[in-house]
């Protein structure tokens, strides 16, 4: 992986995939504390705690194509090796929930890459799952709701290409605004 | 910033033709393998060109878009696999997004597969 925002597509559909009815999806960066904080949490059907326990282990995994397990691996590297942390807190039943923190200064730390195209091909290839997405840096921020959205729409899917566009344009332009021309 | 105002007019721009989707039983499925192995290999970038022509061409009644999961044939990611009704299903691995673009306009337009990048002509099964 060599953007945050690919870990972040790889980690959240497994959100969708646990069935989640809502996925939140936050990005958090502040310059005073020097970190980019990255959550994702699912009202999924979660994981016991003997997964949970094994979930960070690239050698388990539930699915049945091959024996592997790397996106929460990554996730969780790439976050402690630009010395930040990582946590993943589940509970059967009520969802999961991921924690990644990155040093923002860290010459170790992948860029956040194309972060609006990762939540845009979320909303639009996951019809079935509402997201929450905020992003913010330092006292700037904006936010996008899919329920919001589907009230507006009324019964006009994401995928039909005017929405589609729209849903682009709405992640790109408002996070330029938010960044103020600095790339993150 | 961009406000949901916009949205709304979008709705009531389309309001007249609200039921005008029938999914098309004859479309032509795209999938794009975007597990672990795919998103690593590259493949947002190929689902998004596949999608992007698609819109672009105003096809979205006759090719839908979509993506999948694992196969279990990391080591070819990124995979998209092309039904077509009535048709043999092709499978196309170490894909990019100039390959996409060749693969919609002689495939998924001309109707012509595009044997150097399928997974019959690099001798697997």
């Amino acid at each position: 992986m060599t953007e945050i925002s690919l870990n972040i597509l790889d980690v959240a559909e497994n959100s969708t995939r646990a069935g989640a009815s809502l996925v939140t999806i936050l990005i958090d960066i502040s310059t005073a504390d020097g970190t980019l904080k990255v959550v994702i949490a699912d009202n999924g059907c979660g994981m016991t705690q003997e997964q949970v326990a094994k979930v960070t282990d690239p050698f388990f995994t539930t699915r049945t194509t091959r024996k592997v397990g790397l996106g929460v691996p990554f996730f969780k590297m790439a976050a402690e090796s630009s010395g930040g942390s990582f946590d993943i807190v589940s509970e059967l039943g009520v969802g999961t929930t991921v924690t990644a923190v990155f040093g923002l200064t860290n010459i170790d730390r992948m860029p956040l890459g194309d972060i609006s195209s990762t939540i845009h091909n979320l909303i639009v290839y996951h019809p079935e799952s509402d997201f929450y997405y905020r992003y913010t840096v330092n006292d700037r921020s904006f936010y996008l709701d899919t329920r919001e959205m589907r009230e507006i729409l009324g019964g006009i899917p994401f995928d039909v290409p005017e929405v589609s566009v729209y849903i682009s344009e709405y992640l790109k332009e408002n996070k330029r605004e938010t960044d103020q021309e600095e790339v993150y | 910033m961009k406000s949901l105002a916009e949205l709304q007019a979008i709705r009531e721009r389309m309001q007249a033709r609200v039921n005008m989707r029938s999914e098309d039983s004859n479309a032509i499925r795209v999938v794009v393998g975007m597990a672990t192995c795919g998103i690593a290999a590259g493949a947002r970038p190929v689902l998004n060109e596949f999608a992007e022509k698609v819109q672009e061409k105003g096809l979205t009644d006759k090719i839908v878009v979509s993506q999948t999961g694992c196969i279990g044939l990391c080591q070819y990611e990124p995979i998209v696999e092309v039904f077509e009704p009535g048709k043999e299903k092709i499978t196309y691995i170490k894909m990019d997004a100039d390959k996409a673009d060749e693969v919609f306009e002689r495939h998924l337009i001309g109707g012509h597969v595009v044997e150097k990048y399928t997974m019959s002509a690099s001798g697997l099964k």
